[in-house]
C-alpha cells in the first residue's frame, strides 16, 4: 500500500497539491510578519480569513465575477485590519485576548452572513489554472509548479516582495525598529503608530486574501468555520519562520506537505484512522513551535503596547 | 466626590462595554431585516421567561463559570489559555470512558470519582503547554489553540472506535457512546433540568477566590502575574507556577466537560468539531471571566449573563429568523471592548495616583485612596 504513494502520478498529484494548499498559510502567514515584525500580535486573523472568505465567495456566488469578489475580500480585511489597529495601538488593548475577540467576531459573523443569505451548499466556479507558457509544459516540473490557478502564483510572489521590502525599505528598517524598539524610534521621529496602522492593516488585506483563496480557488466552496483553525496555524508559522518571509515559505510548504500527504494517503486507502492522521498537521505544529522557540528570538516589543508619555 | 465617581465608571465599563455590543447587534437586526426591540425581547424572554427557561440559563452557565474560574487562575498568574475546549474534551472522554468501564457501581462513588478524573484529565491537557512555555518558551496561545484541534481528532476517533456504543458497531455507526448509567446522573436541584454542577461550580468559584487571595500559592501565582521578574528576584520559582496555573485552569475546564456529560447529555456524540459538543462553552467562559473582571466571584453573574444570551438566541431565532451565531458575533465584540475599555480604567488610576500626589504635596492630610485592592492587578499577559 505505501508503495504506491510512490508511483509517478501519485507523487506529482501530491506535491502538486502541496503547493496549492500552501497558499492560504503562505498569505495568512506574510501578511502577519508584518504586523509582528513592528510589534503587533495579532490573534484575530482567522476570523478576518473567515470573513475574506465568506465575502469573496458571496460576490462571486452572486456575479460570478472572480475579480470582484477578490476586491471585497481585500476590502473587508483592510477594514477589519484597520479594526484590530485601532484596538492595539490606539487603544492598547491587550492584543492577545481582543484578537480572540476579533476572532469570535469573524467567526459569528461569516456564520451568520452565510445563513441569511446563502444557507445552502452551493459551490462557485473559482479561479482556474493558469498554464504558464512553455513552462508548464516540461514534464513532471511543469505539472507541478506551472498549472496552478493565479491566487497559488501570487502567494510565493509576495515571499521575496515581503524580504525586499522588510530587508531592502526605509519602510522596512523603520517597522523592524518600532518592532524591536519603539522607544528608541519614536526618538528618531518614527511615528510608532503610523508604522503599526499601515503593517496591520496590510495583515488583514493579506489574511482576507488567504480567505478568498481558499473559498473561490482552492475549494470553491463556503460553510461554517470553513478555515478550521488554519489562521492560527498561519501565526504558528510566523513564529516558525523567525519573523522571516523565506523561513515563513519552507514552514508553510513543510505543513501543506504534510497536509497534503495525510489526504493522499487516504485517498489510495492507506490503513490510518483518518481522524489520527487529520491530527498531525496540529501535533507537527507544537514540535515546530518548541524548535522555532530554541531557534529564535522574538521582536522585542511584540505585543506590547507602546504608550507615549507625553 | 470625584475619585469615588471614577471608581463608580470603572466597575461599570464591562456593563458599557457590553451595552455598546448590543446596541451593535441591535443595528446588525435592523440591517438584518429583523425589529431589534422585539429581538431583544425574545431573547430576554427565552433565558428569564419562565421557570425551565432559568434554569436552562443556568445550566448553559455552568461550563461557562467553571472555564471562567480557571481562566481566572491562568491570566492572574499572565498566561493565556485559550485551551478550554480542548480541555473540556479531554475532561468530558476520560469521565465518560471512566463510567462506560464500571457501569455497576453505586452514584454516590462514582459521581465524585468521574468528576475528579475530568478535573484531573483537563489538567494534564492544560499542563502540557504549561510545560511547554515553562521549560522551552513555547507560545501558550499558540499551543493551547494545536491541543484543541488535537483533543477534537481524538475524540471523534475514540467515539468512532473504541468507545462507540456496540449497538452503533454495524448499524448506522454513528460516533456515539452508549448512554452512562442512570445512577451516574447528577442529581437534579428543582424539577427543571438544572442539575447539582450548578451548585458545585458555584461553590467552586469562591473556593477558588480564597485560593487566589488567602492561600500563599495563590498569592505567588497572582505575584507572578503581576511582575514575573521581580517574583524571581523574590524567590518564587516562575515556571513552576506557570505549569500549575496552566494546569488548574484546564482542570477547571476538563470539569466543566465532565459535569456537562454527567449533568446533561448523560453519553457522548460528535459531529465532528469542537463545538458540537463544548458549545463554545471554552471561548465563552473566557468572554465571562473577562466580563467578570478576571475575579472569580464576579464571573458567577457574568456566566449567567452569558448563559441568558446563549439560551434566548434560540428564541430569537425562532422570533426573529436571524442566526443564533449572531451571539457569536457579539461575544466576540464585548471581548474586544472590555478588553479595549480598560484604556480609561488606567487613564482614571493615573489621575487618581496624581491627584493624591497634588493633596499630599499641599501638605493636607492624606486621603484614604479608595483604591480598589484589585485595581492594579489587571494587568494580564
Amino acid at each position: 500500500m505505501w508503495a504506491d504513494l510512490f508511483t509517478g502520478s501519485v507523487l506529482v498529484g501530491l506535491l502538486s497539491s502541496g503547493i496549492r494548499l500552501a497558499t492560504p498559510y503562505l498569505y495568512a502567514a506574510i501578511g502577519e510578519t508584518f504586523g509582528q515584525r513592528s510589534g503587533v500580535l495579532n490573534l484575530g486573523v482567522d476570523g478576518i480569513m473567515l470573513m475574506g472568505a465568506f465575502s469573496g465567495f458571496y460576490v462571486v456566488f452572486l456575479t460570478g465575477n472572480l475579480w470582484l469578489g477578490l476586491l471585497l475580500a481585500i476590502i473587508v480585511g483592510a477594514i477589519m485590519g484597520l479594526a484590530m489597529a485601532f484596538i492595539s495601538v490606539t487603544l492598547n488593548a491587550e492584543q492577545g485576548i481582543s484578537g480572540i475577540g476579533v476572532y469570535l467576531f469573524g467567526l459569528g459573523m461569516s456564520d451568520l452572513l452565510f445563513q441569511k443569505l446563502v444557507n445552502n451548499v452551493e459551490t462557485v466556479r473559482g479561479f482556474q489554472p493558469l498554464h504558464i507558457p512553455l513552462l508548464s509544459d516540461i514534464p513532471v516540473i511543469g505539472e507541478i509548479f506551472f498549472q496552478q490557478n493565479i491566487l497559488v502564483y501570487g502567494a510565493y510572489l509576495m515571499v521575496p516582495i515581503a524580504w525586499f521590502v522588510i530587508n531592502k525599505t526605509t519602510f522596512g528598517l523603520k517597522m523592524r525598529a518600532v518592532g524591536e524598539n519603539p522607544e528608541a524610534a519614536d526618538t528618531l521621529g518614527v511615528s510608532v503608530a503610523k508604522v503599526r496602522y499601515l503593517t496591520v492593516t496590510f495583515g488583514g488585506i493579506m489574511s482576507g486574501i488567504a480567505g478568498a483563496s481558499l473559498s473561490i480557488a482552492l475549494l470553491n466552496v463556503f460553510q461554517q468555520n470553513l478555515t478550521n483553525g488554519l489562521g492560527f496555524i498561519a501565526i504558528a508559522l510566523v513564529y516558525f519562520g523567525g519573523w522571516r518571509p523565506g523561513w515563513v515559505l519552507i514552514g508553510s510548504l513543510l505543513f501543506s506537505m504534510v497536509n497534503s500527504l495525510q489526504v493522499w494517503v487516504q485517498v489510495i486507502g492507506i490503513e490510518i484512522p483518518s481522524d489520527i492522521a487529520v491530527m498531525m498537521p496540529y501535533l507537527l505544529t507544537i514540535v515546530v513551535l518548541v524548535i522555532s522557540a530554541q531557534r529564535v528570538r522574538q521582536p522585542k516589543a511584540l505585543s506590547k503596547a507602546y504608550e507615549r508619555m507625553d | 466626590m470625584r475619585v469615588r465617581w471614577s471608581a463608580l465608571f470603572d466597575a461599570l465599563l464591562p456593563l458599557i462595554a457590553t451595552l455598546a455590543a448590543l446596541l451593535i447587534g441591535a443595528i446588525m437586526l435592523l440591517i438584518l431585516g429583523a425589529n431589534p426591540i422585539s429581538g431583544y425581547a425574545a431573547l430576554f424572554e427565552g433565558a428569564f421567561g419562565s421557570m425551565n427557561a432559568l434554569a436552562d440559563t443556568a445550566v448553559k452557565a455552568t461550563p461557562l463559570l467553571l472555564v471562567g474560574i480557571g481562566i481566572c487562575i491562568a491570566f492572574r498568574s499572565g498566561v493565556i489559555n485559550i485551551g478550554g475546549e480542548g480541555q473540556m474534551i479531554l475532561g468530558a472522554l476520560a469521565a465518560t470512558g471512566l463510567g462506560l468501564a464500571f457501569p455497576d457501581l453505586p452514584g454516590i462513588i462514582m459521581i465524585p470519582l468521574v468528576l475528579v478524573v475530568g478535573f484531573v484529565a483537563g489538567g494534564v491537557w492544560g499542563g502540557i503547554p504549561g510545560y511547554l512555555k515553562a521549560r522551552f518558551n513555547v507560545n501558550e496561545i499558540l499551543s493551547t489553540i494545536m491541543m484543541n484541534a488535537i483533543a477534537v481528532q481524538g475524540m471523534n476517533f475514540l467515539l468512532r472506535d473504541l468507545m462507540i456504543d456496540k449497538l452503533q458497531k454495524g448499524a448506522a455507526r454513528i460516533p456515539q457512546t452508549a448512554r452512562l448509567s442512570t445512577a451516574y446522573d447528577l442529581p437534579r436541584l428543582v424539577p427543571t433540568r438544572l442539575h447539582l454542577g450548578a451548585l458545585i461550580a458555584v461553590i467552586l468559584a469562591i473556593g477558588v477566590y480564597f485560593f487566589l487571595w488567602r492561600t500563599t500559592i495563590g498569592y505567588r501565582i497572582r505575584a507572578v502575574g503581576l511582575n514575573s521578574h521581580a517574583s524571581r528576584y523574590a524567590g518564587i520559582k516562575v515556571p513552576r507556577y506557570i505549569i500549575l496555573s496552566l494546569a488548574l485552569s484546564g482542570a477547571f475546564a476538563g470539569l466543566a466537560g465532565a459535569v456537562q456529560v454527567y449533568g446533561v447529555n448523560h453519553f457522548m456524540i460528535t459531529d465532528g468539531t469542537a463545538a458540537g459538543f463544548t458549545g463554545s462553552a471554552g471561548f465563552n467562559g473566557i468572554v465571562a471571566a473577562l466580563f467578570g473582571q478576571l475575579h472569580p466571584i464576579g464571573t458567577i453573574p457574568a456566566s449567567f449573563l452569558f448563559g441568558a444570551l446563549l439560551v434566548g438566541a434560540n428564541k430569537l431565532q425562532r422570533v426573529t429568523q436571524v442566526p443564533a451565531a449572531l451571539i457569536t458575533a457579539l461575544n466576540g465584540l464585548v471581548v474586544v471592548f472590555v478588553v479595549s475599555s480598560e484604556i480609561w480604567r488606567r487613564k482614571n488610576a493615573r489621575r487618581r495616583a496624581i491627584q493624591a500626589l497634588e493633596a499630599n504635596k499641599a501638605g493636607e492630610p492624606q486621603p484614604a485612596i479608595p483604591v480598589n485592592p484589585q485595581e492594579e492587578e489587571h494587568h494580564v499577559g
